[in-house]
């Protein structure tokens, strides 16, 4: 789950960080005059905010209230700013970059700080960045006069020490995947404030944090019920409407398919699942999306073949299918799950190569 | 010969009691795994398809002689069911269960490490050496006895390969998922490092994915170290551009991590590679009649 900027920077402010004066709006008469010189930021989950107009200044209330209003008015990316952080200006003096993440080839966190920030941090040299991993349970004592030299603040080592120290405990302590300043501003009085910030929260830990804001991620309707649901969605352009399981065999599906000129449409991850009400609602969700053609494909494990078919005749009997049918089947219980679809008058198929040409060649015939 | 697994391995399966536990502790049976315990607390003295159900994993060690573990438990019991199944001396311990907080796997990979202890996933459909023992959910029927090494990061599209090459006439030696989540106690590396010294597996084949670098990582291992014949297929050569690549993440990977960047790692090592899953079969039947 990604977090708004506001949403980080409070969270900052908890665990010691130092962040500019600033007040979240919703609505443009809400601006007061409580800062002067201001930085109007549009509050969104996408990047590239600042190139689409989403970061404005103003010099007093009235042209604060106007600029407000106009990016609040504004869409970026397709996404609607629902909010705007009204922050002081900062007076810098250097912008540098610093970051936590997971290295997945070391399986530890990596702090990445570099002198070249404000920039997207794939644009950056590959030897301007230092990189430091990081032992859950370790202290950070020992990398802050390599951090602090490598960013030539040697004279600002205590707060390097202090915010290296704070950043790498609320990454740990809020299941971060990633928590970013970009830039990390030295102001013109030496103190080291984050400008900005990024944070992502690892999903599958959100069940031990219900401290956290909920995720406000714009989604269509429909993506917002298959989240509700806990199915896997993506949208794509095409007109086969797939449901399978696992991630790696829908990707090999869309591969296959491309072989037979077949497109995916709207996509749906049953994951490992093992319940039949469960892909009622992906069918539901299917129907919903009107594709030329749905496409099942499951290879059975622990989603067990027998309650995908008990899945599919209920949805068959509840639901108004009108797109027609592709079904293959394999794996865990598939003789079982063969014979409940048969006697529906359901013929699945056992290969994923037919079972792609066929719904390609439905797709094209539609 | 196998990796990682064969019949002598006794297995204690935690988490036995629950649905899945329950069902494919039947399978690995039937399969030959040589399972003789499982531990679900609080239901000590039940007995699944036979097996004895422990209180603890060091009780269960300590009756049975158990040396190896597989996990079915709640994703967020992982943690310190894998912390007890180190601290009762399991050497190799399989974790299917998935969305495994990512903080948890890096801290029980890292205290697996320090003990020397092989973990396998989390979130993988876990090891099937054919004719001797399975552990984990892949369907039995899939497999068939032989000498082609596979090692996978996906799960049922591992089924998918498996079976294609069963049903085309080429068995096993060991197929290993691997898992899909970003940090995974046994990589790409580490499997193909295990075929490359198998004396009876004389092929391997290698199910990637896109994302990270793990399959770039194989591809500059290959090219050092590897001398049997590879073939791959890299799922997502049609996938449009994911939306998790976090800033941060793509600085790890400096622009590596695409399908394309994938299978040009691995074809300039030497492996052969698939367009489709359903290619697989006739690369491997084309280097070992070359071999």
């Amino acid at each position: 789950m990604k977090l708004l900027e506001y949403q980080a920077k409070e969270l900052f402010k908890e665990y010691g960080i130092p962040v500019p004066r600033g007040y979240l709006v919703v609505d443009p008469n809400d601006v007061d005059d409580r800062i002067g010189d201001s930085v109007i930021k549009a509050q969104v989950l996408i990047g590239g905010r600042g190139k689409a107009g989403g970061i404005r200044f103003a010099k007093d209330r009235e042209s604060a209230r106007e600029e407000a209003g106009n990016v609040l008015e504004m869409y970026i990316s397709g996404f609607k700013v629902r909010s705007v952080l009204i922050e002081e200006r900062l007076r810098i003096a250097r912008e540098i970059y610093i970051s936590i993440a997971i290295d997945r080839s070391k399986g530890l966190p990596l702090l990445l700080a570099s002198r070249e920030g404000g920039l997207e941090i794939e644009s950056v040299r590959d030897d301007l960045i230092g990189r430091w991993h990081l032992t859950p349970g370790a202290e950070v004592n020992n990398i802050i006069d390599g951090i602090a030299s490598f960013l030539a603040l040697e004279e600002e080592k205590e707060q390097v020490a202090k915010l290296v120290a704070s950043l790498w405990r609320l990454f740990w302590e809020k299941d971060c995947e990633l928590v970013e300043i970009n830039p990390l501003v030295v102001g013109d009085d030496g103190d080291i404030v984050a400008s900005d910030a990024k944070m992502i929260i690892n999903d599958d830990a959100l069940f031990r944090h219900p401290e956290l804001p909920v995720e406000e991620e714009d989604l269509t309707p429909l993506e917002r019920k298959a989240r509700e649901r806990g199915i896997a969605f993506v949208q794509l352009d095409g007109g086969i409407g797939v449901i399978a399981n696992g991630a790696g065999l829908t990707m090999s599906t869309l591969d296959t398919l491309s072989l037979y000129g077949g497109k995916g449409g709207v996509f749906l991850d049953l994951g490992g699942t093992d319940d039949v009400g469960q892909v009622v609602e992906a069918f539901r969700l299917m129907v919903e999306a009107s594709p030329k053609v749905i496409l099942v494909n499951i290879f059975g494990g622990i989603t067990k073949c027998d309650t995908v078919a008990k899945g599919i005749v209920q949805a068959k009997e509840e639901l108004r299918i009108e797109s027609p049918m592709v079904a293959r089947i394999k794996g865990v219980n598939e003789a079982e799950a063969r014979k409940i679809l048969e006697e529906k008058g359901i013929f699945a198929l056992q290969d994923l190569d037919k079972a792609c040409r066929k719904a390609s060649e439905l797709e094209a015939s539609r | 010969m196998t990796i990682l697994l064969d019949e002598r391995n006794k297995v204690v399966v935690q988490g036995i009691t629950g649905h899945q536990g329950q069902f494919h502790t039947g399978a690995m049976l039937e399969f030959g795994t040589n399972v003789v315990a499982g531990v679900t607390p609080g239901k000590a003295g039940q007995t699944v398809h036979g097996v004895e159900v422990f209180e603890s994993m060091k009780d269960a060690a300590r009756d049975t002689g158990a040396d190896t573990s597989i996990l079915f438990v709640p994703a967020r019991f992982v943690k310190s069911a894998t912390r007890e199944a180190i601290d009762s001396g399991m050497q190799l311990i399989v974790i299917i269960s998935e969305h495994v907080p990512v903080h948890d796997s890096i801290e029980i990979i890292q205290m697996a490490k320090a003990h020397g202890i092989r973990i396998v996933g989390p979130n993988c459909p876990g090891i099937g050496s054919p004719g001797k023992a399975k552990l984990g959910i892949m369907p039995n029927h899939i497999f068939k006895e032989g000498k082609v090494g596979l090692v996978s990061r996906s799960g049922t599209l591992t089924y998918e390969v498996v079976n294609a090459l069963t049903e085309s006439g080429i068995g096993q030696s060991t197929c290993v998922g691997i898992g899909g989540d970003p940090i995974v106690g046994t990589s790409f590396i580490d499997v193909l490092d295990l075929f490359q010294n198998d004396p009876d597996t004389s092929a391997i084949v290698l199910i990637g994915e896109i994302g990270g670098t793990a399959e770039e990582e194989a591809a500059d291992f290959i090219m050092e170290n590897v001398t049997k014949p590879v073939c791959t297929y890299v799922a997502g050569l049609t996938a449009p551009p994911g939306k998790r690549m976090g800033h941060a993440g793509a600085i790890i990977s400096r622009g590596r991590g695409t399908a394309e960047s994938k299978v040009r790692a691995l074809k300039e090592a030497g492996v052969k590679v698939a367009a489709v899953p359903h290619e697989i079969p006739n690369l491997v039947w084309e280097v070992l009649n070359d071999a």
